[in-house]
């Protein structure tokens, strides 16, 4: 894939980003960098190497299926800059 | 001088009475007020419970049921939650937010009698290496303010250099404490993955963060590990591993210790007097009776693509849960 000032100028719309149009080569050359890299690590022959997922023999844990969290509603609305009936309220931003 | 002195020569003047925790922890808090307006090292100061918690310490010291660490001043990076003060991780996005629970790492320090006197500075959500990147304006560093102090823990890195506490948590994901406490001329640890709890700490890249003590000394450095390292039900992926007591091989001979030197990290593009410093410090460990072996990890060169590709993606699926 090719990261031209098109490609850049749709993903900002997608994330809802305003860019400046003087940043649009800046945003070109740097993302195109990451897809560089992208294909390097395309390009390593990993025939016959083995996968690992964790170094340390991980396990995922389980533990017995019940309730460890005690209703803490009041605390954790009292970050939200207004709440209404328990719940956050935000801006709307899907139209 | 009392901000010279190691964990545990300010333990034992606590325990001689030469001075008590309150005044301890009040000279800290003054030398930090002093230097924070150039430094920036702190973005939230907790002075007043920092004042409290020592004054309660002083109690505990004086009927004998104070914990290992009683009075000790820190400070906390501030990606670090610490219930009912602000936690930002250098974001204006998290200005007003105030932790409603407290890290695990936090928890363990402040039940070993620790005390923080602030939250650092750091780049935004850990992204950055200089500390320039952060919404609370550069770290400076304290040797010369012409010079980053690195990053991402900047602030907790200039904090103790600057002797503003007697260590500082940090946390590193592909260099965010080893490079900072490099660059400012102090002792930092990236602990193996898992082996510290990452829970309450703000995710940037969950298989690769973890965190670490950031200090004076190696001494300091294993007193503060055996605190914060250990298994936590609340993070999965923290090891289920004994934790040994790193302060107990501090002065075994590194006679029979055989040291890699991996010949890929000293390539094209090292700075003469960092190989210098390297090539010093691999004959100062040859004296003391470590064997140098140079070895080579050939797949070395695909770290960095793969860091990369990793970490960012696995920030993006963390900060959109901010």
């Amino acid at each position: 894939m090719i990261v031209d000032k098109d490609v850049v100028l749709n993903i900002a719309e997608l994330a809802q980003l305003q860019i400046e149009d003087d940043e649009v080569d800046h945003y070109v050359d740097s993302l195109g960098r990451i897809l560089q890299l992208v294909e390097e690590m395309q390009s390593v022959d990993t025939q016959g190497v083995e996968p690992v997922s964790n170094p340390l023999d991980g396990i995922q844990r389980l533990r017995e299926d019940r309730v460890t969290e005690e209703d803490q509603r009041e605390l954790f609305l009292a970050n939200a800059p207004e709440s209404e009936q328990g719940l956050f309220l935000v801006p709307r931003v899907v139209e | 001088m009392i901000h010279e002195q190691s964990i545990r020569e300010i333990l034992n003047s606590l325990d001689k009475k030469e001075y008590s925790c309150r005044e301890l922890v009040d000279h800290f808090i003054a030398r930090a007020s002093d230097a924070n307006a150039s430094l920036n090292a702190f973005i939230t100061d907790t002075y007043e419970t920092a004042r409290n918690e020592a004054d309660h310490m002083d109690t505990l010291r004086s009927n004998g049921t104070a914990p290992s660490l009683a009075g000790i001043p820190i400070a906390h990076k501030d990606i670090f939650c610490t219930r009912g003060v602000k936690t930002t991780a250098g974001s204006l996005m998290l200005d007003n937010f105030v932790a409603p629970y407290s890290a695990t790492v936090v928890e363990k320090l402040s039940a070993a009698g620790t005390i923080s006197i602030g939250k650092t500075n750091m780049d935004e959500f850990a992204m950055g290496s200089s500390n320039e990147n952060s919404h609370y304006g550069p770290v400076k560093n304290p040797w010369s303010e012409k010079v980053v102090p690195g990053g991402s823990s900047g602030g907790s890195a200039a904090a103790v250099a600057a002797r503003l506490c007697v260590a500082a948590t940090g946390t590193d994901t592909g260099g965010s404490i080893r490079q900072p406490a490099s660059m400012c001329g102090i002792t930092g640890i990236k602990p193996t993955y898992g082996r510290i709890s990452r829970w309450g700490m703000i995710a940037y890249a969950s298989s690769l963060d973890q965190a670490g003590p950031m200090t004076k000394s190696a001494e300091d450095a294993a007193i503060l590990l055996n605190i914060m390292a250990g298994y936590d039900e609340k993070d999965s992926t923290s090891a289920e591993q004994p934790v040994p007591d790193y302060t107990k091989c501090l002065n075994e001979p590194l006679k029979g210790l055989k040291l890699g030197f991996c010949k890929e990290y000293f390539g094209d593009g090292l700075d003469p007097k960092i190989e210098i410093a390297i090539q010093t410090a691999l004959r100062q460990f040859e004296a003391q009776g470590a064997e140098i072996i140079e070895i080579s990890l050939p797949s070395s060169k695909h770290a960095i693509p793969a860091y990369y590709v990793i970490a960012p993606a696995e920030a993006s699926a963390n900060l959109s849960t901010i």
